[in-house]
């Protein structure tokens, strides 16, 4: 993201920096003082018994920093990720060691799993008692050794300045990430004299983010010589900001273009280009153009197993282009023939200069074709309330322009096909971990980056209840978020999958015991909303969208959907399953 | 193809660097047959030495992904230069009688290996070599009775030729 291998601190909170240069402080001074310098005003944190001196240091400097409690760590660092996506920035979270970072755990892989910057701070034991399995020690860089960009244990406090540095600009470069920082109590306790250096330089860590001219060019080449190119854009395009200059290639090629799960909002939704997303549950136009295309050009985007299908299958007509930050994920999965290593800003910005102007031919006829036929549909009905004529009203209501988070599964899906985006930033759901109880916290983050937009969490009534507790904290706060609960009695995807190939085994899916989510919310001083009939959808929207305050609205939907088209795991793209139309 | 790759990896010296690179090689399925790990010339950096099999597009991503770790400076796959490598072996063979000594003794001198330490019953036998050498010697050996054995592992460097040296391939950037 950054251009090369220096950062500048943000010039708007130069103002907070306190005059320490020079001076002897304790390791919880510099700690905090390193992350208002690098920009933090706000961060996601969790007390305990090894952290309290930085949360004293933090409360001496409560105007500058705001720290923000969630009721679950987990919570916190989904928290810290969607506020990551919707402001670009780094994301925050200092939890306790022990149960504070193993209740992590789950949001570090999240963020890191779908590319968010983050830097998660757990405390430790003091360095005389680790390896002692002292009171609260878990060995938080090894439990997340596989699940982070990189991490580090604090030894000396004159160390932290460095490290702090370097994690920031590690979790924002390159292919973002996660980078965790491990924080022994001594350390905090213990002085040194502090040093800033205002640049950072790694000399392990060279991110490639100028793609080189020669790859752009034969891109640009095999863009003049292919007759049915496509752009398969994901998540790496969001991250870059690089939506203009790909609007910019399309206004200027007329390539039709599916965007995956994680890039919804990064190339309009109502563009007559707009093929939806591919995939399992993606529109029959988007995975058929795979399958008659000559040219895949992916930019940021990594083959995930969803989006292709049966591998040996996929695409089977045509050459690979792979624009990509991250070297490995090029060639991970398919073979690609045109690599480009770069950042996506920057490799589409020159590709615009090189490549051919291209008319609109018979590959565009077909598709415009196509897309009268092959996008998302469903059977209306008045008798029960379907979840995709819920999620249209959303989208109706919100005038496209709301900010969606989904917890998982059907409702995911659902979500990701009826509401449009035409914008970046504005999705925010757990792609490649696929993990329930994001999409509530997540909302949190993106109001608190966002607190004039409106933010709408999907949720299930399975995944809801897996962060059920952050009621607490939207109240406390006073975030107007909006949740949006299709309920169906299952864990409906997992539903789906047993009635489709277990005959029917509903094996632990039906949830029992659900509680009356209106008066859930009420008990924690939010609004809460039922609509239990199709005519009641619009009503107890229009009331849930204009209550100023966070609500919960209950929406019991037709219990036995299905989401369609669907390409059952291990067939190809063009084997998909659709709604039968009575 | 499934070959024979030795990758050379240049880290830095820091504590719980080999954890984050047996992590990796864990974690991703990659076989390898061994991994050994020294300080070099400068003492910041240490190099990893992995021998490891598979075709073309494991070894780009073992080599991608090893790039890919922060503490990580350069990764290098010495099979595709001219190089010399070397493992060290430890071996204690079975020689109980005065004519299996000399047979065995015999073995070790065609091999130009070294005996190092005897018993009545035993030999221990020290050979360097590459890994056709070390792996001859051990099938020359093996049917006097093998009692122990400790590999070292290879390593691995790139050779010169009139001032120029032969540093393999850097592990291609896509």
């Amino acid at each position: 993201m950054a251009d090369s291998g220096t950062v500048k601190t943000a010039d708007n909170r130069a103002f907070w920096r306190r005059d320490m240069e020079g001076k002897e402080c304790t390791g919880a001074e510099i700690l905090v003082e390193c992350i208002i310098r690098e920009g933090v005003d706000l961060m996601f944190g969790y007390p305990g018994g090894v952290v309290l001196k930085v949360f004293d240091e933090l409360y001496a400097r409560r105007d500058q920093i705001r720290v923000v409690l969630p009721r679950h760590e987990q919570a916190g660092v989904h928290a810290a990720d969607g506020w990551a996506k919707v402001t670009g920035k780094v994301g925050t979270v200092f939890v306790t060691s022990g149960p504070g970072a193993t209740n992590a755990v789950t949001g570090i892989a999240t963020a890191q799993m779908d590319s968010v910057p983050l830097v998660v701070f757990t405390g430790q034991v003091s360095r005389e008692l680790i390896g002692s399995d002292a009171f609260q020690e878990t060995d938080a860089i090894g439990v997340t050794r596989p699940i982070v960009k990189h991490s580090y244990m604090i030894e000396r406090p004159q160390d932290i300045a460095r490290i702090v540095r370097q994690a920031y600009y590690i979790a924002s470069t390159g292919r973002p990430g996660v980078v965790l920082v491990d924080v022994p109590k001594n350390v905090t306790f213990e002085k040194a004299v502090f040093e800033w250096a205002e640049t950072v330089s790694i000399r392990s860590y060279k991110p490639t983010t100028e793609g080189h001219p020669k790859s752009i060019q034969r891109l640009a080449d095999a863009i003049a010589e292919s007759k049915r190119p496509y752009l398969y854009v994901g998540g790496g395009v969001v991250m870059a900001n690089a939506s203009d200059h790909l609007l910019e290639l399309v206004n200027k090629t007329n390539i039709p273009v599916t965007t995956t799960l994680m890039a919804l909002g990064a190339f309009p939704g109502t563009h007559p280009l707009f093929a939806g997303m591919p995939g399992m549950h993606g529109s029959k136009l988007a995975n058929i153009c795979f399958q008659e295309c000559d040219l895949v050009i992916a930019v940021g985007a990594r083959f995930d197993d969803r989006v292709t299908g049966k591998l040996s299958a996929f695409a089977p007509k045509a050459k690979i282009a792979h624009v990509d930050i991250d070297p490995s994920s090029i060639k991970k999965t398919v073979k690609v023939d045109y690599p480009v290593v770069g950042d996506a800003h920057w490799v589409l910005r020159e590709l615009n200069k090189v490549v051919k102007p291209r008319q609109p031919n018979e590959w565009n006829r077909m598709f415009a074709e196509m897309k009268e036929t092959h996008w998302f549909r469903y059977r209306p009905s008045t008798e029960v309330m379907r979840p995709q004529y819920v999620i249209e009203k959303i989208y109706e209501m919100t005038k496209g322009d709301a900010i969606i988070s989904t917890e998982v599964g059907q409702i995911q899906m659902w979500a990701a096909q009826f509401y449009k985006f035409d914008r970046p930033r504005r999705w925010l759901t757990s792609g490649g971990l696929g993990t329930m109880g994001y999409g509530f916290p997540a909302a949190i983050g993106a109001q608190f980056a966002a607190p004039d937009a409106m933010v709408i969490d999907i949720a299930g009534d399975g995944s809801i209840q897996m962060n059920i507790q952050e009621l607490t904290t939207v109240v406390e706060n006073r975030l107007p978020v909006k949740v949006v609960i299709l309920n169906n009695g299952y864990l409906g995807m997992v539903r789906q999958w047993q009635e489709f190939f277990y005959d029917r085994h509903y094996s632990s899916s039906v949830i029992g015991g659900l509680p009356d989510f209106a008066k859930v919310a009420d008990a924690f001083g939010a609004k809460g909303l039922t609509a239990r009939t199709h005519d009641d959808v619009v009503p107890v929207l229009e009331e849930g969208l204009a209550h100023p305050g966070p609500v919960f609205m209950d929406f019991h939907i037709n219990p036995e959907e299905n989401v369609f088209p669907m390409v059952p795991a291990g067939k190809a793209l063009d084997e998909m399953q659709e709604e039968e139309w009575a | 193809m499934n070959r024979r790759h030795i990758i050379s990896v240049l880290v830095e010296n820091h504590f719980g660097v080999l954890a984050r690179i047996s992590s990796l090689i864990a974690g991703r399925g990659f076989n390898i047959d061994s991994l050994t790990v020294g300080e070099t010339e400068d003492p910041t950096v240490s190099r990893m030495t992995i021998v490891t099999r598979g075709d073309e597009q494991i070894i780009e991503q073992i080599t991608k992904q090893l790039n890919r770790l922060i503490d990580v400076i350069k990764v290098t796959d010495m099979t595709e230069c001219a190089h010399v490598e070397r493992e060290l072996v430890l071996i204690k063979v079975a020689a109980p009688t005065a004519q299996t000594r000399t047979e065995v003794v015999q073995v070790v001198d065609v091999f130009r290996a070294r005996v190092v330490d005897m018993s009545t019953a035993t030999l221990t036998i020290e050979i360097t070599g590459d890994s056709e050498k070390v792996d001859a010697f051990i099938e020359m050996i093996e049917p006097f009775g093998i009692k122990e054995m400790a590999r070292t592992g290879s390593v691995a460097m790139g050779r010169e030729r009139n001032g120029k040296s032969s540093r393999g391939v850097e592990a291609k950037v896509a």
